[in-house]
């Protein structure tokens, strides 16, 4: 199994002079997971780079959770359909071959 | 060096207040932060405007000063010396920025000539006055690599931002595909933790052979004695040739599977794609006498017998 990184959540606030109820109003939304252990409440380091998104989402464009939570959504949705876009240009030439 | 009208950019007029620029900057943020505009370099250019624009505009000394010599702006140096002789100036803000992710950049020429490099930079919290750890900026790279380098896993030396940084490129990559390589990106900011170096892979096909995912496909052209009597001809598969029997009336366009012939199943050890081939047929040219009195009475022959 692969090991990950945890970040102590008391920590991230510290870090980045963030309320706690912000992380755990993400939490909430399903936007992160909060992993709960006997030493306290932590996050995976693969979620900072999408916290420290959120947050400047929030803090700099006023933008409230159930915003983020749609954000989130339609950001995943267009990750998908640029993933999509990519394959259909690299089978684009394909065309002149005639399908299989 | 141009004069920029931050004005314009915000889409504000002269008179607007301190809550017209702030709202007209939240405005424009939200349309064009790179948070919400991944991958485009137009909207980050713009965003990059506006950030600057609020930056003079929201801070009162600034736009006094912006307001005073904006267009002349090449006097406002003696301003300057004028203002720090006061002593009214250099507080140096430290407000954060939360550009981490965007690159870094710096502000126009125009803003530094004016400003100086010390001014916070943009899209920052309000806060003001916080040491804020944050994660170091990500960074975007593009390796640039043929079909055939990338047919088996091979170990690349990369130098990104000065640093070397060996990595494995796994079989099977595909054209346009992104890979994190975690904690290669820039310095975190006051001891947060490195970014991220995200590699995009710009694969180059200079074969005869097409390639969708791990499927390759090509085209083999086959003589109309082949075709229509059945036999064996070589193929090229992306490795080797191999030999591949064709049935009798083989038509044009005919398509056969050599299964397992294709590309790399990425990150899938031993497991490859299949090679689609298709047939095209070739009609003799150049017939003697012979040959096309044979074709004729072919012709005779299939006629009669309908």
């Amino acid at each position: 199994m692969e090991n990950k990184r945890l970040i102590a959540v008391e920590n991230l606030c510290t870090h980045y002079q963030i309320e706690i109820s912000f992380v755990h109003s993400l939490n909430d939304y399903g936007l992160i997971s909060i992993i709960e252990l006997e030493t306290g409440q932590f996050i995976e380091e693969d979620d900072l780079a999408d916290i420290e998104k959120m947050m400047r989402l929030h803090y700099e464009l006023d933008i409230n959770m159930a915003g983020l939570d749609a954000i989130s959504h339609l950001l995943k949705k267009l990750q998908e359909r640029e993933k999509d876009l990519l394959k259909l240009k690299n089978s684009l030439d394909l065309d002149e071959m005639g399908g299989f | 060096m141009e004069f920029i009208d931050y004005y314009k950019i915000l889409e504000i007029d002269k008179s607007a207040s301190a809550e017209d620029v702030k709202k007209a900057y939240r405005k424009l943020a939200r349309k064009y932060h790179p948070d919400l505009n991944p991958n485009d370099v137009t909207a980050k250019q713009k965003f990059q405007k506006i950030n600057e624009a609020n930056e003079v505009l929201s801070d009162p000394e600034k736009r006094k000063k912006y307001d005073q010599y904006g267009k002349d702006w090449q006097h406002s140096e003696a301003y300057e010396k004028a203002q720090q002789e006061q002593g009214q100036y250099g507080g140096g803000q430290q407000r954060y920025s939360g550009q981490a992710d965007f690159g870094g950049e710096d502000f126009s020429d125009f803003f530094e000539s004016m400003f100086g490099g010390g001014g916070a930079r943009g899209g920052s919290f309000s806060g003001g006055a916080r040491q804020v750890k944050y994660k170091g900026q990500d960074i975007q790279a593009e390796l640039r690599l043929n079909l055939r380098d990338v047919f088996s896993s091979q170990k690349q030396t990369l130098t990104v931002g000065g640093k070397n940084i060996r990595l494995t490129i796994p079989a099977g990559v595909e054209n346009g595909q992104t890979i994190k390589i975690k904690g290669h990106g820039g310095a975190g900011v006051n001891g947060g933790p490195n970014g991220d170096l995200y590699l995009t892979f710009l694969i180059q096909n200079n074969t005869k052979f097409k390639r969708e995912g791990s499927h390759l496909f090509a085209d083999q052209d086959l003589d109309i004695y082949t075709a229509v009597l059945g036999g064996e001809v070589m193929v090229d598969t992306f490795d080797g040739k191999v030999k591949l029997k064709v049935a009798p009336e083989t038509q044009n366009g005919a398509k056969v599977k050599l299964k397992g012939k294709g590309f790399p199943v990425y990150k899938t050890e031993g497991q490859f794609g299949d090679l689609f081939i298709t047939f095209k047929v070739k009609t003799p040219v150049g017939l003697n006498e012979t040959q096309k009195n044979l074709f004729v009475e072919l012709q005779k022959l299939s006629q009669d017998g309908k």
